[in-house]
């Protein structure tokens, strides 16, 4: 009898492996360690398995800055069969090794062509899609009202009223601009946002392509303008030696005005005791006359790496992950806004004034560091730090630029 | 009379096995084989590996192309790899005033008072804490707006200093956090030394009227030679590898003006925006001659010294 018993047994288990309808596997990797993304994928993992009972779903999680080197190994070791990334040119190389799975067919098969369109252009390489968006975040100028209001400010629209402005702050002792360069990526929203308002979207499109050498008139143009916050010391001082967080309590405590940042900086400035009434948001002011506002709103995606043991689970849940019903509460829960656009709309103010600012933008970036290969981001946003520290050596830094793009896009 | 005895069985000459001619030879290198083994799979195999992968242009990824010496050459032509060797030769200097500074609080510290071990495990603990707490700890200390180097800086000299955001003091700040738990460790090297002096040569020296500088130099410091050559040895080694501190502290910046050889290394091979493993292997095979030239130097000595008893 027994034999019989385990014979049975291999045979089913051997049925379930092929991947049947009422048993399977998911394990999927990502980087949520912070307490608001976590809690959010737990609640979409929770909603997931409620509607796949049969479906075991195995979730590693990681550190978020560990996880950025920990996927090149996994990816070549040990596939998961989902893992969370980014889109544009960051997923570009597991994209180019053959590491992530073709999944247009879960774009064309549940119609998220149409719905997560504002994000299609980040997750196509070669003319397939490489993964499914579940949110993205704008990019602005957080700045106290209170702080505006006291000094006679009003909120400037143009490159010449943000100056103005900048210089009264300065005036009434206030630091206009918080930053904090030690992980050198802050340094990347300054320069994207000047660029795209100096020489508009194509361009930086091509500069981030290396179609366009440093040592361009037109991106000298750009330094020029970020000089004229600079060389009067409008930035926070000693900002090399601070991260992003380090910057934060001076808005708080209204040392600093202003901060040009991600919207996940309003959860932890909310935190410390800021409100709706002294916080506030606006878009990066006009420069050039003219050329159409396009804004930074960097995409989080998941992927299936090509290696994946249970593909079509995994197809399953990145259908599931666009819908819109999921985006909408994923996102809620997140702070964040949803990439489809059958979700509902956001209730945050801050959120909601993201959403407009971007449905009427003209093109979205993702970011620097996204938008370029990995390689030039760092040395770029390299450069931008020293250029923020020492503006004086800005051919220097140009030409230094310059022989990295050589050397990046051959 | 001279007939043997058939009745008594002939004994054969004693013909020990392989093993038992051979076992004095063999044990020894038996006994070291698994070592061996390790040895050669964790340490000498990756040498070559990466020496071999330094000729590639290689993403860790994809296909590896061979490109020759062509990343040595770009080397050659890289401001942040003359940065990160000026910085290296800086902290071997620098971090040498850990062997003096060691040997004074030992010196110090040798004497038997009520509660000295107390004091001399106090003094013992920059060691015992890791490197990266230590890190925290000195960027905390020199952090600008609140950390206690730029108050006091602010006090004294009306304006703040933030020591890690100036590129031409970054370098000196990192070192001086190494150098608290070096000059520990030092100091214990010391302290182990001075308790195997000879006190009949004290005395003596005392009788012959040596005291002070000349009773330290010319007695104290010649029989601490051993403690000196190990301080040197983990000393020089340390300050080639010091990467941890500059990876906590200042991640390498401002704008590149803390990098090390070794930190430049992981931040071309296998940091967040690096995937340049044959660019990152060749840093590493440079740093691996230049601690050859220190370790061969020290491997000489040993053997000559204990080859002379």
């Amino acid at each position: 009898m027994k034999p019989r018993m385990s014979l049975y047994g291999a045979a089913l288990l051997s049925f379930a492996l092929a991947g049947s309808a009422w048993a399977g596997e998911l394990v999927i990797n990502t980087d949520m360690s912070d307490p608001a993304p976590k809690e959010a994928f737990e609640a979409v993992l929770e909603g997931f398995k409620a509607e796949n009972p049969d479906i075991t779903v195995t979730w590693n999680e990681f550190d978020h800055e560990g996880y950025k080197s920990a996927i090149r190994n996994f990816l070549t070791a040990d596939p998961p069969d989902v893992a969370a990334w980014y889109a544009g040119n960051r997923m570009a190389p597991f994209v180019n090794s053959g590491l992530f799975m073709d999944v247009s067919d879960v774009w064309a098969e549940n119609g998220l062509n149409d719905t997560l369109k504002s994000a299609s252009a980040s997750m196509t390489i070669d003319g397939k899609k490489w993964g499914v968006p579940y949110t993205y975040y704008q990019w602005g100028v957080y700045y106290r009202k209170d702080i505006f209001e006291q000094n006679g400010i009003a909120v400037p629209k143009t490159w010449a009223e943000f100056v103005a402005a900048c210089e009264k702050l300065k005036a009434a002792g206030i630091t206009p601009i918080a930053i904090g360069t030690k992980a050198l990526w802050p340094t990347g929203g300054w320069f994207d946002y000047l660029d795209l308002r100096v020489n508009g979207y194509e361009f930086h499109m091509d500069l981030t392509a290396g179609k366009i050498p440093y040592t361009d008139p037109r991106v000298k143009a750009v330094f020029e303008k970020w000089g004229e916050l600079v060389t009067p010391g409008y930035f926070l001082e000693n900002h090399a030696a601070l991260d992003w967080q380090d910057a934060m309590p001076q808005i708080v405590q209204g040392k600093a005005a202003m901060y040009l940042m991600g919207n996940f900086i309003v959860a932890p400035l909310k935190e410390a005791g800021l409100t709706d009434d002294n916080l506030g948001f606006f878009q990066f002011p006009e420069i050039t006359a003219g050329i159409p506002m396009s804004e930074d709103a960097p995409t989080d995606t998941l992927h299936i790496p090509s290696g994946a043991k249970n593909p079509e689970e995994a197809k399953k849940f990145l259908a599931y992950v666009a819908r819109p019903d999921v985006q909408s509460s994923w996102n809620e829960i997140l702070g964040q806004l949803p990439v489809n656009n059958q979700s509902e709309k956001p209730s945050d103010p801050f959120l909601d004034a993201g959403f407009a600012m971007l449905s009427d933008a003209y093109a979205l970036a993702q970011f620097y560091d996204r938008d370029a290969p990995a390689e030039m981001a760092k040395a770029g946003m390299e450069g931008f730090q020293e250029f923020m520290v020492k503006p004086d050596n800005l051919d220097q830094i140009l030409e230094r630029l310059e022989k990295t793009r050589a050397r990046v896009y051959k | 009379m001279s007939a043997v005895d058939p009745a008594v069985p002939r004994v054969e000459p004693y013909q020990p096995g392989f093993w038992r001619q051979n076992q004095r030879r063999l044990a020894p290198w038996l006994f070291l084989a698994p070592g061996m083994l390790m040895f050669l799979v964790y340490v000498i195999i990756p040498i070559f590996q990466s020496i071999w992968i330094s000729f590639y242009d290689w993403d860790g990824l994809g296909e590896a192309i061979w490109i020759g010496i062509g990343n040595y050459v770009e080397l050659l032509d890289d401001e942040a790899f003359y940065t990160s060797i000026y910085n290296n030769i800086l902290w071997l200097l620098l971090y040498l005033l850990a062997i003096p500074a060691g040997l004074a609080i030992a010196i110090f510290l040798n004497q038997t008072v009520f509660g000295i071990r107390l004091v001399k495990s106090l003094f013992f603990f920059p060691f015992v804490i890791s490197q990266v707490v230590v890190g925290l700890m000195f960027s905390w200390f020199y952090a600008p707006e609140f950390g206690l180097f730029y108050q006091l800086s602010e006090v004294l000299t009306g304006k703040g200093i933030a020591i890690l955001a100036d590129e031409n003091l970054a370098t000196f700040g990192i070192i001086a956090a190494g150098l608290w738990p070096q000059i520990a460790y030092c100091m214990i090297l010391y302290l182990t030394g001075l308790n195997n002096i000879n006190p009949e040569q004290i005395e003596a020296a005392r009788m012959d009227g040596a005291k002070g500088w000349s009773m330290l130099w010319r007695i104290v410091v010649p029989q601490l030679r051993p403690a000196t050559f190990i301080a040197l040895v983990v000393t020089v080694i340390g300050a080639l590898r010091s990467f941890d501190l500059v990876s906590i502290m200042t991640d390498g910046g401002p704008y590149g003006a803390t990098r090390v050889l070794s930190f430049y290394m992981y931040e071309q091979a296998l940091s967040e925006y690096g995937y340049r493993m044959g660019y990152g292997a060749a840093i590493a095979t440079v740093l691996f001659i230049i601690m050859m030239v220190f370790i061969s130097f020290f491997v000489v000595r040993l053997v000559t010294r204990e080859r002379s008893g």
